[in-house]
């Protein structure tokens, strides 16, 4: 397996809040990480380290880039966006090809026909004219998948994707996370373990430090040795998953 | 009307106010998608310090204001980048602090100040060839980079850190374009003035902004609403005798306002016509 990203005993922070420790982390081709932890934890602190935004303070990160395609791609937190900012949707997915095309860079037709099947493949084609502050919640991440995937990019990070979104999409969401996770590599971040662990392959524990655990089955007694003070929930049909504390008021909120 | 043209402060005037247009149409739009209202009021106020340095010193009161006003922006786009004092406050002293320094040179200066109101308030019927001359080159540069940097100008302004996560200048782009904005808006001020500048780049595009929720089409319905609007400003400021900057602004609110009652009364025959639809079905 190729590494894609290598954190070497990276710290990092804002000012003088070190919010990691010394962490250490290589992303592999195929990998499917589950980033989980408790609030302020770190979580959102690791997708800036690997995505540039925030440079380390100590430690370094390996990028291993290729001579042509895009390294990483990026779904954000969806309370992050300006809703009323006058861009449609189809500009919204062509924005991800920003990263190969550079300052300046022309679009090509190819860049819109592809922009085109990818908003079709998120079964938002019928928006795709349509700003983006007339999308609902679950409309509006499809859209912003759309941009990560666009450019085809070798790690697609998601910080909590399943925020904010019905039912449906979340179900429509790790199903194609499974079929993108045959060509890319994806981290995500989630604060709902005990629907991800079903998905992903392997899962790391981020509260200040990080605790890299290989398999998807992880026990409460686990989580307590990785200083991870999180509850597992239990969505009953979920067999693999060991459970702590079972949690009826769990649910997510529903925008469609 | 025709005789009007004969005279060259009024031709003048006219290039003035379709120049003007240009430049507030496309970079106003951008500030008003970005939210950045209340930062080029900042700038506006703060560039009365350059006027009133440069009045005390003797120099041409447009370029005093130009370096004010570019230092200013450029230094209120660091404050909101790097350090972690509140923007809105930074941008609130910056602002009266302008003003403050401008008044006190202008008070120092011996003699009276003739023209000092014309930057207050504009007066485009004295704009000169020199204004105009440097008017045109400011509207080809911003137009050249906006049509050229477009998509990525659309890209940063959206999401500025997916922009930074994918590696693109970022941060030249922000300075480039606060500084395209401090330039208009000090360029304008023969215009319309320090106090009417910010609706120049304001009115027209929350005008366009009701009839499209493309950034592309709204520069172009702010470049045409302002051609309009400041022309019929300057025509019937002209016949009534009344201060040209502010009829140009009370133009703009004018069709604001008619824009928004006939969005709002096609909106309600399309609902009443859905309505009886529905009955018919």
């Amino acid at each position: 397996m190729e590494p894609i990203v290598e954190i070497r005993n990276a710290s990092a922070g804002y000012n003088d809040d070190v919010v990691l420790h010394s962490i250490s982390l290589t992303i592999f081709e195929k990998d499917y990480i589950g980033v989980i932890g408790p609030n302020g934890g770190g979580k959102t602190t690791l997708v800036k380290l690997i995505l540039g935004l925030l440079q380390p303070l100590q430690g370094e990160i390996i990028y291993h880039r290729q001579s042509s395609g895009s390294l990483t791609g990026y779904l954000p937190q969806v309370s992050n966006t300006d809703k009323s900012f006058p861009i449609t949707v189809t500009e919204v997915v062509l924005s991800g090809l920003m990263s190969e095309k550079g300052a300046g860079g022309r679009l090509t037709r190819a860049d819109r026909e592809r922009a085109a099947e990818i908003i079709q493949m998120m079964g938002i084609y019928h928006l795709r004219h349509k700003s983006i502050g007339e999308l609902s919640g679950g409309q509006m991440q499809r859209a912003f998948l759309g941009r990560a995937i666009i450019a085809q990019p070798r790690l697609l990070i998601l910080d909590e994707p399943n925020t904010f979104v019905d039912n449906k999409f979340e179900h429509d969401l790790y199903e194609l996370l499974s079929r993108l996770n045959e060509t890319m590599a994806i981290l995500m971040v989630s604060h709902d373990v005990g629907t991800i662990t079903t998905y992903v392959k392997t899962i790391a524990c981020v509260n200040r430090n990080l605790h890299y655990h290989p398999s998807n089955i992880i026990t409460q007694s686990q989580l307590a040795a990785y200083n991870c003070p999180i509850q597992l929930i239990t969505h009953g049909e979920v067999p693999h998953t060991v459970l702590g504390v079972h949690n009826h008021n769990h649910h997510h909120q529903d925008h469609d | 009307m025709i005789e009007l043209f004969s005279y060259e402060f009024f031709r003048n005037a006219l290039w003035a106010a379709l120049l003007a247009s240009i430049t507030c149409g496309v970079v106003g739009s951008y500030i008003v998608a970005r939210r950045m209202v209340f930062i080029s009021g900042g700038i506006t106020h703060t560039s009365f310090g350059g006027i009133g340095i440069a009045y005390y010193l003797g120099l041409n009161p447009i370029l005093g204001a130009a370096v004010f006003s570019v230092l200013s922006a450029i230094g209120i786009e660091y404050i909101s980048g790097k350090t972690n004092v509140r923007e809105d406050s930074a941008i609130g002293i910056l602002w009266s602090l302008g003003m403050a320094v401008g008044i006190i040179f202008v008070f120092l200066t011996p003699g009276y100040a003739p023209n000092l109101m014309s930057y207050l308030f504009g007066s485009i019927l004295t704009v000169g060839r020199t204004d105009l001359w440097l008017m045109l080159a400011l509207a080809a540069v911003i137009v050249f980079f906006f049509v050229y940097y477009y998509n990525t100008i659309l890209f940063i302004a959206f999401d500025e850190e997916y922009a930074r996560a994918h590696r693109l200048p970022v941060a030249a782009f922000k300075y480039i374009i606060i500084s395209m904005i401090a330039l208009t808006i000090v360029l304008n001020i023969r215009v319309v003035g320090i106090i009417l500048v910010i609706s120049f780049l304001t009115i027209p595009q929350a005008t366009a902004n009701l009839f499209t929720q493309n950034l592309k089409k709204m520069m172009i319905y702010s470049v045409l609403l302002g051609m309009t609007g400041s022309l019929a400003g300057i025509y019937i400021s002209h016949y009534l005798d009344i201060p040209s900057g502010a009829t140009i602004i009370f133009a703009f609110v004018v069709m604001f306002g008619i824009a928004k009652l006939a969005l709002n009364l096609k909106i309600r025959r399309g609902i009443k016509q859905e309505i009886l639809s529905r009955k018919n079905h």
